[in-house]
């Protein structure tokens, strides 16, 4: 099954680079409805099992072993 | 006196690190990352600075789960001295041998200068060579420095005296200016709990050389030989 996973910077953590985005968005081209702009990373990959609740463990170990950092990160997925 | 020094794909500090390691005396073995096997009598092990793995995914992240980590971990365990120096820093929080962890510089642009950091503990074999609260200068060279923990995890460290140095101002002072990449608490590098492990992001290697970058380094390296 193909799963995508969402990484984004957790509540309280200085996004520089979604404030860049902001700021570009909202000073540069007058975006004024702008706000709170956070970037995150989208993985996407393919799982060999069909099981959702084995796809979930997998995710889980998958995340917690490399791919989120989770003293600043989090991260949610859903299979596609 | 016996050293390791690891490269990872993208290291580019380590032949400073083999060079302040055989000005002290001391043997110096380099390490690939992809060994399997280090040493039990090591004295000291140096993850050094550069872009292991051209810094994809986060700084650190994939040399953190690389081969010879397991090795630093299995010997950081039984005591050999740990020092990750710039990327290294990075290598050993996305280890979970130093808690916290590194992000994008405060002003989103590399920082390549010299610092001022005042010494937090003296009392270590990493910085028995420098007095307490003593101003120093060494060079910088990073994108992603700005220290971050939660707030228990900065506490534990100011109450257990596992921050090594902090950015100050030419002064010698604590203030924004100071505190280049916005790092908590203006921290430059902490120890572990057990203070055989060092993480820093300022280039005590590259301060070894009284014609180049000064000699502010150059302590560390003695103070670890027993200079």
């Amino acid at each position: 099954m193909k799963v995508r996973i969402l990484v984004t910077l957790k509540n309280g953590v200085l996004d520089t680079q979604g404030k860049a985005i902001e700021n570009s968005l909202t000073r540069d081209l007058g975006f004024n409805n702008v706000s709170e702009v956070r970037q995150g990373r989208l993985i996407e990959l393919e799982i060999a099992e069909e099981n959702k609740d084995n796809i979930a463990q997998i995710v889980d170990d998958l995340c917690d072993k490399v791919l989120v950092n989770q003293v600043i990160e989090d991260y949610s997925f859903e299979i596609i | 006196m016996k050293s390791a020094v690891i490269t990872f794909p993208g290291s580019n500090c380590n032949r400073d690190a083999q060079d302040a390691l055989v000005k002290i005396g001391s043997k110096v073995q380099n390490i690939w990352y992809k060994e399997t096997s280090l040493d039990d009598d090591l004295d000291l092990i140096i993850i050094p600075g550069g872009f292991s793995y051209g810094d994809y995914l986060r700084s650190g992240a994939m040399a953190s789960i690389s081969p010879v980590m397991n090795e630093v971990k299995r010997l950081a365990g039984k005591g050999v001295k740990v020092l990750g120096i710039c990327n290294g820093f990075q290598v050993l929080t996305e280890a979970g041998l130093l808690p916290g962890a590194l992000l994008r510089n405060k002003k989103m642009k590399f920082i390549c200068n010299k610092v001022s950091l005042r010494i937090e503990n003296a009392d270590s074999v990493f910085t028995k060579n420098y007095k307490q609260n003593q101003i120093i200068k060494l060079p910088v060279a990073h994108m992603d420095g700005r220290y971050f923990a939660d707030g228990e995890t900065l506490k534990k460290l100011e109450d257990n005296g596992n921050i090594a140095f902090k950015y100050t101002d030419d002064g010698g002072n604590l203030s924004d200016i100071g505190n280049i990449n916005g790092s908590e608490l203006s921290i430059a590098g902490i120890f572990n709990n057990d203070k055989n492990i060092l993480g820093m992001m300022p280039h005590p290697e590259r301060a070894n050389d009284a014609d180049t970058a000064g000699t502010d380094g150059l302590a560390l390296f003695e103070g670890l030989a027993g200079l």
